[in-house]
C-alpha cells in the first residue's frame, strides 16, 4: 500500500503504478534486522532498499533531486544503520548522535533512512512534496521528526553543525556531530568560514562528509568552478582528512571510526561517489540532478534496484 | 543639561549579569567584541563566548546551532552586517525553525556617522521586520536597552534589537518599566500624536515642546516595539488626536513609520506624515550634521506635525 493515514495529503495524491508503491511489508521485513548488527552484505541490501524508497517517492511528487541522494545512500546508509546513536521514538533524546543534511536537496535519503529507522512510518513516504506532508521539498526541522536543521539554502550546515558540536563540548556531552556537504555545495564562501571555525574550536566531535559526486547543476566541477585540489583544501585550513570510496561500506565505517581517534581537530571525509549512483541511466547524468523519474524511467529504475 | 548615556554599554554590561543569572547564555561575535560590547561577557564568561572572526554569515548559522541545541544565543556585529550580510542565514537557519537566537546590532542607523554609508544601517528594520517569526526592538535609551536585553534572554523565539553607537539622552524616568509589544506614553496630546523610537524619541519630545509654546499639543508615544506593534496605542492615537507622525533613524520604506501607516490605513485612516531617510544613501559626516542632512531633528518633526495638522 502507498497511502499514508493523512487523509488530507492521500486526497492530493495522484495515482501511482503498484510498481512505483512504497510497501509496508518490506518496511516491517526490514525492521527485523536491527541496526548496528546489520552485516555488510545486509547495508547493501539497505542501502538499495532506500535507493528504491527514493526514486519512487521522487517519481510520485513528480520533482526532486534523485542525483544527490543516490550518491549519498551508502554513506547515509552506514550513518544511520551502524554509525549514529539515536532513539526514533526520543527524537529530542540530549545524547543523541547529530546527522545535519547541509545538501537540503537530498532531503529524500534523509527521509528514506529515518523512516526505515523507525522516525516516522514508511508509508507517509509517500507524501514527499505535497501540501500538507511532513516531508518537505528541502529540509524542514519544526516538520519532520529526526530532522536537525531547516536547509536547502547552501553552505550554511557545515556552520550549524559548528553550534551543535560546541553546545555538545560547553555541555559535556558525548555526542558526535556529522554534518553531509554536496561538492557543488564548496562553491558557497560560508563553508570555508566554517571550516576554518570548526578547526579554530578544535571539534574533534565533529566529522564533515563530502559526497563529492564530481556534479553540479551546470556541469562538472571542472567545468563550472573547480574546487581541487579539495582534500588539500580541507588539510590546509586545519582538518584531518579522510579520501575514501563513498559506496564502499566498509571504507566508510573505517572514516568513521578513523574520525573518533583525532583529537584537537575535526575529521572531513572526502567521499568519492557516483551521482545518480544504483541507476544506470541516472549515473553520471546531470539531467536528473533535479529531474523526477517518468513512470518508465520509474519502473526500469525499480527493476535495476530490485 | 540632557543626561546620556550607551545603549551598547549598557548592553553589554547587561550581558555579562545575564552570564552570571543563567549559565545557559552563550554570545558570539565577529571581530567587533570591543566596540558591541560583549567584550564585558567575553572578559567574566570566556568558555562561553565565541569570537567567529569577520564571518557574520558563519556566525548566524553558528548561533542557530547552538540555539537548536538549547542554548540562549545572543549573537552581535554592527546593525548593517547582523541584518544585511546575513540576511539568508537568518532567514533560513533562525527565523524558519523560530530559533533562540537574538541579534543585537549596534553602530544601528546614521549616526555612526563619519564611518560612511558602508556602515549607516538604514534596512535593518525592514529586513528584521521582515523575518516572519523575529520581534523587532529598537531602544530609546540605556535605561530601555539594558530592560529589552533582559526581556529578550528570557522568551524563547529570535529577536533583533538595534542599538547605537553614540550615547544617546536618557528619555525615560527612572522607574520606567518596558513591555513588549507596548508603547509607552511620553506625553499626553490632542492635536496630533509623535510615534518615534530610538534616539528619534528624544528629538519628538523636543519637537512637542517647542509646539506647545504654539499651543499645539502633541502626544508622543515611543514605540521600541517595532514588531509587534502597539495596534491599540496606535488605532487610540488616531481617534484621539487625528493625525499621527512617525519618525525613525531609518529609511522611510518598511520601518516604524511604514509599519504604523499599515495600522492606520486599515483601522483609523487619519493624515500621517513620515519622518524618516528618504530613498537615498548617505553620506559621512558628524551624526548631527547628517541628522540635519537627512531631516531627522526636532525641527523637521516640528514641520511635520504643522503640516499634518493642516491636512487634518
Amino acid at each position: 500500500m502507498s497511502l499514508s493515514g493523512n487523509e488530507k495529503v492521500s486526497l492530493a495524491q495522484k495515482d501511482i503504478s503498484a510498481s512505483a508503491s512504497i510497501s509496508d511489508a518490506e518496511a516491517l521485513n526490514s525492521k527485523a534486522l536491527r541496526r548496528r548488527e546489520l552485516s555488510m552484505d545486509e547495508l547493501v541490501q539497505m542501502a538499495r532498499r532506500l535507493r528504491r524508497y527514493v526514486v519512487t517517492m521522487i517519481a510520485q511528487a513528480g520533482s526532486g533531486h534523485p542525483g544527490g541522494s543516490l550518491s549519498a545512500a551508502d554513506i547515509v546508509t552506514a550513518l544511520y544503520f551502524k554509525e549514529l546513536r539515536y532513539e526514533p521514538t526520543n527524537p529530542q533524546w540530549p545524547e543523541r548522535d547529530r546527522f545535519i543534511l547541509s545538501k537540503g536537496h537530498a532531503a529524500p535519503i534523509l527521509y528514506a533512512a529515518l523512516a526505515e529507522s523507525g522516525y516516522f512510518p514508511v508509508a507517509e513516504l509517500s507524501t514527499l512534496r505535497q501540501l500538507g506532508s511532513c516531508l518537505q521539498g528541502h529540509t524542514d526541522r519544526t516538520l519532520t521528526p529526526g530532522v536537525e536543521m531547516s536547509s536547502g539554502s547552501l553552505g550554511q550546515g557545515l556552520s550549524f553543525a559548528i553550534g551543535t558540536a560546541l553546545a555538545g563540548r560547553l555541555d559535556k556531552r558525548s555526542y558526535r556531530v556529522y554534518a553531509l556537504l554536496g561538492d557543488g555545495e564548496c562553491d558557497e564562501g560560508q563553508v570555508w568560514e566554517a571550516a576554518m571555525a570548526a578547526a579554530h574550536f578544535k571539534l574533534d566531535n565533529l566529522l564533515a562528509i563530502v559526497d563529492h559526486n564530481g556534479l553540479q547543476l551546470d556541469g562538472t566541477n571542472r567545468q563550472i568552478m573547480n574546487l581541487e585540489p579539495l582534500a588539500d583544501k580541507w588539510r590546509s585550513f586545519g582538518w584531518h582528512v579522510v579520501e575514501i570510496n563513498g559506496h564502499d561500506f566498509p571504507a566508510i565505517l573505517g572514516a568513521f571510526w578513523e574520525a573518533k581517534k583525532i583529537k584537537g581537530q575535526p575529521t572531513a571525509v572526502i567521499a568519492l561517489t557516483i551521482k545518480g549512483k544504483g541507476v544506470s541511466f541516472m549515473e553520471n547524468n546531470l539531467e536528473f540532478h533535479g529531474r523526477a523519474p517518468n513512470p518508465e524511467e520509474l519502473a526500469k529504475a525499480m527493476k535495476e534496484l530490485g | 543639561m540632557v543626561q546620556e548615556a550607551s545603549t551598547r554599554e549598557v548592553y553589554g554590561q547587561t550581558l555579562a549579569q545575564l552570564g552570571a543569572e543563567d549559565p545557559n547564555i552563550v554570545v558570539l561575535d565577529a571581530d567587533l567584541s570591543r566596540s558591541t560590547m560583549t567584550k564585558f561577557f567575553a572578559e567574566r564568561f570566556p568558555e562561553r563566548f565565541f569570537d567567529c572572526g569577520i564571518a557574520e554569515q558563519n556566525m548566524m548559522s553558528i548561533a542557530a546551532g547552538l540555539a537548536a541545541s538549547g542554548k540562549t544565543v545572543f549573537a552581535s556585529t554592527f546593525a548593517v552586517f547582523a541584518t544585511g550580510r546575513c540576511f539568508d542565514q537568518l532567514r533560513m537557519s533562525v527565523a524558519q525553525p523560530s530559533l533562540n537566537v537574538k541579534v543585537v546590532g549596534t553602530h544601528g542607523g546614521i549616526t555612526v556617522g563619519e564611518d560612511g554609508f558602508s556602515h549607516h544601517s538604514i534596512e535593518d528594520i525592514a529586513l528584521a521586520c521582515s523575518l516572519p517569526s523575529f520581534t523587532v526592538i529598537v531602544p530609546a535609551d540605556a535605561t530601555e536597552a539594558a530592560q529589552v536585553v533582559r526581556v529578550a534572554a528570557s522568551i524563547n523565539g529570535p529577536f533583533y534589537i538595534r542599538l547605537s553607537r553614540p550615547k544617546t539622552p536618557l528619555v525615560y524616568p527612572s522607574d520606567y518599566r518596558f513591555v513588549l509589544g507596548k508603547a509607552a506614553m511620553m506625553r499626553q496630546g490632542s492635536d496630533a500624536t509623535i510615534i518615534a523610537n530610538g534616539l528619534m524619541v528624544a528629538a519628538a519630545l523636543k519637537a512637542a515642546e517647542r509646539l506647545q509654546q504654539d499651543k499645539i499639543s502633541c502626544r508622543v508615544l515611543s514605540m521600541p516595539t517595532v514588531k509587534p506593534l502597539d495596534e491599540a496605542a496606535i488605532l487610540q492615537a488616531a481617534q484621539e488626536t487625528g493625525a499621527i507622525v512617525t519618525a525613525e533613524e531609518h529609511l522611510e520604506h518598511g520601518g516604524l513609520g511604514s509599519r504604523v501607516a499599515q495600522v492606520v490605513v486599515k483601522g483609523k485612516p487619519v493624515p500621517m506624515s513620515l519622518v524618516a531617510i528618504k530613498n537615498t544613501y548617505t553620506k559621512s559626516g558628524k551624526p548631527e550634521q547628517l541628522l540635519q542632512k537627512c531631516g531627522l531633528t526636532a525641527e523637521d518633526i516640528e514641520a511635520a506635525v504643522r503640516e499634518v495638522i493642516r491636512r487634518k
